[in-house]
């Protein structure tokens, strides 16, 4: 099992990093755990360019010159959990919603006609209003017009996400918020969100049950991104260890004003994001790196090629936003409303091809459900 | 001329369609390599779809399409995708990659002996993409491989031919065409490898991330013609002393 240090253990790790261990880092091949830390200290922040440049070349070298692009499918804003952070928070009071298949799968098909082919299905935390059956079902009516559909709702068990990929999801993306105990004990107010440790297991549950890949994250803004960046990396390692066949991907979710309008605990910066990306993508080469419309244009088209690798476009952060305008209660405000043929051209104008289908769903034989043969 | 399951290639060096910055720029360096034969990963592309970006720029009466199962993780996954290929017009050719390691890409010899034999029982032309293992490479020639594909390192690592000695002795024994891929990051790597006497050799993402990638395919076709030629012409032995300048000295007691 997955045993995180202290997370105050983790920033003296960082801060007593010295700019010779930085310089050491960017030129090891394998900077291991050690790298990790002062890739994130603040004595690489003098570096951050030669960071950027070394992030770069790594990236390319390993995904060529491409991003991959998808969209969120939000089912459903109902939630049994209260966290401080989230829009879809249970004592918020916003007008909720869950989908029906009919309309889940016209959403879908509004997203398949604007062109996306890679689709991430999102919920609150309802396992009555939205389970395990729900998602097989859904998954079975839509695998075969998507080339791959993941998901990002409330934890599993290894058995439903077994389920789940012989329905044709091929992916789950599970992210701690934080890492800092304490402070994951302060924004989670109730819910079963509120267990700690049942979250932190269950990435490791994904990669058990069989899944392709397995996506984890930090909310930033909750707790100091630095010791965030290398809880990540120790997860990301541990991971990998234990699970070799499972594909990792990492997420930074950076907090952005909500319906509950909750501020951000420990603000981070631009500069700060951006260091957290180099310093994992020259940690791990191979791992997938998200970057979402919660962050501005500017900032997104500044970071293509320099590290991320996937990019999500036209989002709408409301279950049945993309028919309907005014929908309901949003996740989160987007801070990039641009279309998935505007982020195209701008990931082109820089020389990278935007791709849109890198999967198949032949991959994964069809089982499971009412329709299997 | 090379002929692999019966088919002629002018040209001795395959291209790849991933990494690159646009199907335009791919388009030109593939032109440019001078390349008969292309490899696809099915997982990019949409066979069913004419305006599927790479093969809507992929001219098929020019380039042999050889589709790759990049992504299976097993046999079964790798079958699956040969068998969609099959159907959306694929045709019988198939690089086969089974690599559970999504990290190093490293392939599975097992599965994919497993594979090859079930493929080619199916009739696929099956060339299996595997690590340098020479009685690998004979156990899938056995199978009914048309032609071997061991990395030279792995794969998009540009590091050259790290797996010289088990090529040597690959090439040395094999009965079918022997096509380094993998890792060869410079002309001067695929030289060499075609200077040993490798059949073919393919290349991919050298190509693709290079500052220049038209340049850069033009760059690999004449390494790959120049170490062929070399490798026809018989290349001199490679001595570890300075060759005596008087190849008798010390041979004066002689009658």
């Amino acid at each position: 099992m997955f045993v995180i240090p202290e997370f105050s253990a983790l920033q003296e790790a960082i801060n007593r990093a010295t700019e010779a261990e930085v310089l050491r880092a960017l030129s090891s091949d394998h900077p291991g755990l050690t790298g990790l830390a002062a890739l994130l200290s603040p004595a690489a922040e003098l570096h951050l360019g030669t960071l950027a440049k070394r992030s770069a070349v790594i990236t390319s070298q390993r995904f060529g010159r491409t991003i991959q692009l998808y969209a969120p499918l939000y089912l459903s804003s109902f939630c049994a959990n209260r966290c401080a952070y989230c829009g879809f928070s249970a004592d918020n009071t916003i007008e909720r919603r869950a989908l029906t298949f009919a309309e889940a799968e016209s959403e879908a098909m509004i997203l398949h006609q604007r062109g996306f082919s890679h689709l991430l299905l999102v919920s609150g935390e309802a396992p009555a209003k939205l389970g395990v059956d729900y998602l097989e079902e859904l998954a079975l009516r839509l695998r075969d017009r998507f080339a791959a559909l993941s998901i990002e709702v409330q934890p599993l068990a290894t058995e439903e996400y077994a389920r789940l990929f012989r329905a044709g999801i091929t992916a789950v993306a599970v992210y701690q918020e934080t890492y800092d105990r304490e402070v994951y004990r302060q924004v989670h107010l109730a819910g079963p969100k509120a267990e700690f440790d049942y979250r932190l297991e269950t990435p490791a549950r994904v990669a058990a049950a069989g899944m392709r890949e397995v996506g984890i994250g930090a909310l930033l803004g909750l707790a100091d991104w630095r010791a965030e960046g290398l809880a990540l990396g120790q997860h990301l390692a541990w991971l990998r260890r234990h699970y070799w066949r499972t594909g990792i991907s990492v997420s930074f979710p950076r907090l952005r004003p909500a319906q509950g309008e909750f501020k951000p605990l420990l603000p981070v910066s631009e500069r700060n994001l951006s260091q957290l990306i180099f310093a994992l993508r020259i940690f791990d080469p191979d791992v997938g790196l998200y970057l979402s419309t919660r962050e501005e244009p500017r900032f997104r088209d500044g970071m293509i090629g320099l590290g991320p690798t996937r990019y999500s476009a036209g989002s709408c952060t409301s279950p049945g936003g993309y028919g309907q305008a005014n929908a309901g209660g949003k996740q989160f405000e987007v801070g990039d409303s641009r279309s998935l043929a505007e982020v195209s051209a701008a990931i082109q104008e820089r020389g990278f091809d935007p791709i849109r289908k890198d999967w198949d769903p032949v991959f994964q034989a069809q089982q499971g459900g009412q329709q299997a043969a | 001329m090379l002929t692999i399951a019966g088919r002629k290639f002018r040209s001795r060096l395959f291209g790849g369609t991933g990494k690159f910055s646009s199907p335009e720029i791919m388009q030109e360096a593939l032109a440019a390599s001078g390349c008969e034969m292309v490899t696809v990963a099915l997982r990019r592309v949409d066979l069913n779809n004419p305006a599927d970006d790479i093969m809507r720029v992929l001219d098929r009466n020019r380039y042999l399409f050889l589709p790759n199962t990049s992504g299976a993780r097993d046999a079964g996954e790798a079958i699956r995708l040969a068998h969609l290929a099959r159907v959306s017009g694929g045709g019988e050719w198939l690089k086969l990659e089974v690599t559970p390691d999504p990290r190093t890409l490293l392939p599975d010899p097992i599965e994919t002996l497993k594979a090859t034999e079930e493929l080619v029982r199916e009739g696929f032309k099956v060339l299996p993409y595997i690590n340098a293992d020479p009685i690998l490479a004979l156990r899938l020639q056995d199978a009914g491989a048309v032609a071997v594909m061991p990395l030279g390192s792995p794969i998009g690592t540009n590091q050259g031919v790290l797996t010289r000695f088990q090529i040597e002795i690959i090439i040395a024994q094999a009965q079918i065409p022997v096509i380094v891929d993998a890792g060869l990051g410079a002309p001067s790597h695929v030289a060499e490898a075609m200077e040993m006497g490798a059949d073919a050799v393919l290349v991919n993402t050298a190509i693709a991330v290079a500052g220049d990638p038209v340049r850069m395919a033009r760059a690999f076709a004449m390494a790959v013609e120049a170490g062929r030629i070399a490798y026809e012409a018989g290349l001199g032995a490679v001595n570890k002393d300075a060759a005596p300048s008087s190849p008798e000295d010390g041979l004066g007691f002689l009658r």
